[in-house]
């Protein structure tokens, strides 16, 4: 993760007058194009998202659940240049709590910028925008059929700025303190928990806070379209690519072992899922497979950048008996976290950013020896424990304290009514099939 | 024998189904329809107005013996109808059954029902 290092030095050149950067670092093309693509490649998850959760509600609230992602492209998309980025990658403000920096409002001062890394730092923050656009709309699939748009659009706005941007700031500012435990730092290569474990425990507790849907569990709730869940899973897979390998603001070895890893780990977790549910149900379902891809994917996050074959493919089976696992306990405890945003985000994510202690390359390792003498696992699962524990905290209680709030203010929790006829035709006056109009 | 076809409002399927199942009535066919009565819906779409000439609706179909008619009759027109009654709340139409025949036994008449 040599982008972070090259960013702390970015980020103190930024205060210094245009003049004084004569010796401004040259573009290097080939990273520069790879960083492009990965930002667009991860933007490509968001519809893929939509897909894979429009596809698994009822006919009624299809384009209600799958405008959830698309809200966020549109409200993180302005959010982040105004002031996401700002208070993500701004240096340490209110003790480190948060980054700040005014002239990262609206991305001014980074005009003329080219990163130490070789990119435009514009491409550095589309990319980054990216992650907060998918982080929230990843919180959805626990609420979904039973939320308002405008109490969604109020949540998510807020928490972008309370909980993603300061957890992002945490570990990927290079004076962020998760940046900063240990060794080399507590290891989160593309977001296990910036992205999957912020945004998996939020679901739960906005779950838990909003309540189950009306006839949860006794009414059946099939999916609509399992043929769109799996084209997003695949959108999904693809777009990860540009998610795990674009992390490494590089275009390199570095970038090459992370591609390696996301494939085989994603491929595991299919793999595996599969086959549990033919040992214990006698059918390999799609929606089977389209679950074990998240779960491989979710829990390669983390670890792209330290893990081998051999850790991800370990890694993607765990994660899949994991997170299947712990669908099979959510029916059994009841709640109601309808698309498992929490069983598989929040579970994959845990599972990756502690597992990933046990698979790390021998060279990692020796680095963080020669920075703190005698760094071995147990130090290093401590500073991942810590990180995990933190981030679910502050994800919880923020989560719980601004639902409380726009629930009070906007309302968020749709009425039965609304509930009942669906999202689709209640909020958006709209219907997902060509039903409404034969001729 | 009578069959019974409702045609009711989308939303109010849950709540008929789960109120004839309590009633005991289990035995139903359930299809997506559209049509025109009386009611009028106006969508807009990208800022103007457009009346659809056929509007979506459910249409639950039940074979019965007469003794059930009356039951079921009243229990679709309880559920179905949105407060005291609006345009749009649909139509029962009760219609005698010749005949009724279980594929799989070959018995006929009201013990196939």
């Amino acid at each position: 993760m040599t982008w972070k290092r090259v960013l702390a030095l970015a980020i103190l050149g930024a205060g210094l007058p245009l003049a004084a950067q004569g010796a401004a670092p040259a573009n290097d093309s080939g990273a520069t194009a790879w960083l492009l693509t990965s930002t667009t490649l991860v933007l490509l998850m968001v519809p893929g998202l939509a897909m894979f959760y429009g596809g698994l509600v009822r006919t009624k609230n299809v384009l209600g659940t799958m405008m959830h992602s698309f809200a966020a492209m549109a409200v993180v998309g302005v959010l982040w240049t105004v002031v996401g980025y700002a208070l993500s990658f701004g240096p340490n403000a209110l003790g480190g709590l948060i980054g700040w920096s005014r002239g990262l409002v609206l991305l001014r001062s980074i005009d003329h910028t080219i990163l130490p890394a070789g990119v435009p730092e514009y491409a550095f923050a589309m990319f980054q925008g990216k992650f907060a656009i998918i982080t929230p709309a990843l919180i959805a699939g626990a609420v979904a059929e039973r939320i308002t748009f405008r109490g969604w659009v109020a949540f998510i706005t807020l928490w972008v700025i309370f909980v993603y941007c300061p957890l992002c700031h945490w570990v990927w500012a290079p004076d962020g303190f998760f940046f900063n435990l240990g060794a080399k730092g507590a290891v989160d290569f593309a977001g296990g928990t910036v992205v999957h474990i912020s945004s998996g425990v939020a679901g739960l507790a906005l779950a838990l806070f909003l309540g189950a849907r009306h006839g949860y569990p006794k009414t059946a709730m099939a999916p609509n379209n399992l043929t769109f869940t799996l084209i997003g899973a695949g959108l999904l897979w693809v777009g990860w690519f540009g998610f795990n390998a674009g992390s490494s603001i590089a275009s390199n070895l570095e970038t090459a072992r992370a591609l390696t890893v996301t494939q085989v780990a994603a491929a595991a977790g299919a793999l595996t899922w599969v086959l549990l549910e033919t040992i214990r149900d006698d059918k390999p379902t799609s929606l089977g497979m389209a679950s074990g891809i998240l779960a491989g994917l979710v829990v390669i996050t983390p670890a792209a950048g330290v893990v081998q074959v051999g850790g991800a493919l370990a890694l993607g089976a765990i994660a899949a008996c994991a997170c299947f696992g712990m669908i099979i306990l959510k029916n059994r405890l009841g709640y109601d976290d309808s698309l498992d945003a929490f069983g598989i985000h929040g579970t994959g994510g845990i599972v990756g950013a502690i597992g990933l202690t046990f698979f790390i390359r021998d060279s990692w390792w020796a680095e963080a020896a020669a920075k703190a003498p005698g760094w071995g696992l147990l130090a290093q699962l401590k500073v991942q424990g810590f990180a995990v524990g933190a981030t679910i905290l502050f994800s919880v209680v923020m989560t719980l304290l601004i639902a409380f709030l726009v629930e009070k203010v906007v309302g968020l929790r749709a009425s039965e009514a609304v509930e009942r006829t669906g999202l689709d035709h209640e909020i958006h006056g709209e219907r997902a099939y060509g039903l409404n109009n034969l001729n | 024998m009578k069959l019974i076809t409702a045609i009711i409002p989308e939303e109010k399927l849950d709540e008929v189904r789960e109120a004839l199942i309590e009633a005991e009535i289990e035995r139903i066919t359930v299809s997506r329809v559209s049509g025109h009565g009386r009611q009028q819906e106006i969508v807009v779409q990208r800022g103007k107005k457009v009346v659809p000439n056929l509007i979506p609706k459910v249409q639950i179909t039940i074979a019965c013996n007469d003794d059930f008619e009356g039951i079921t009759v009243d229990t679709i027109i309880r559920t179905a109808r949105h407060g005291k009654g609006e345009v749009g709340d649909g139509k029962i139409f009760v219609q005698d059954l010749k005949e009724c025949i279980r594929i799989r036994t070959g018995e006929r008449g009201g013990q196939a029902i």
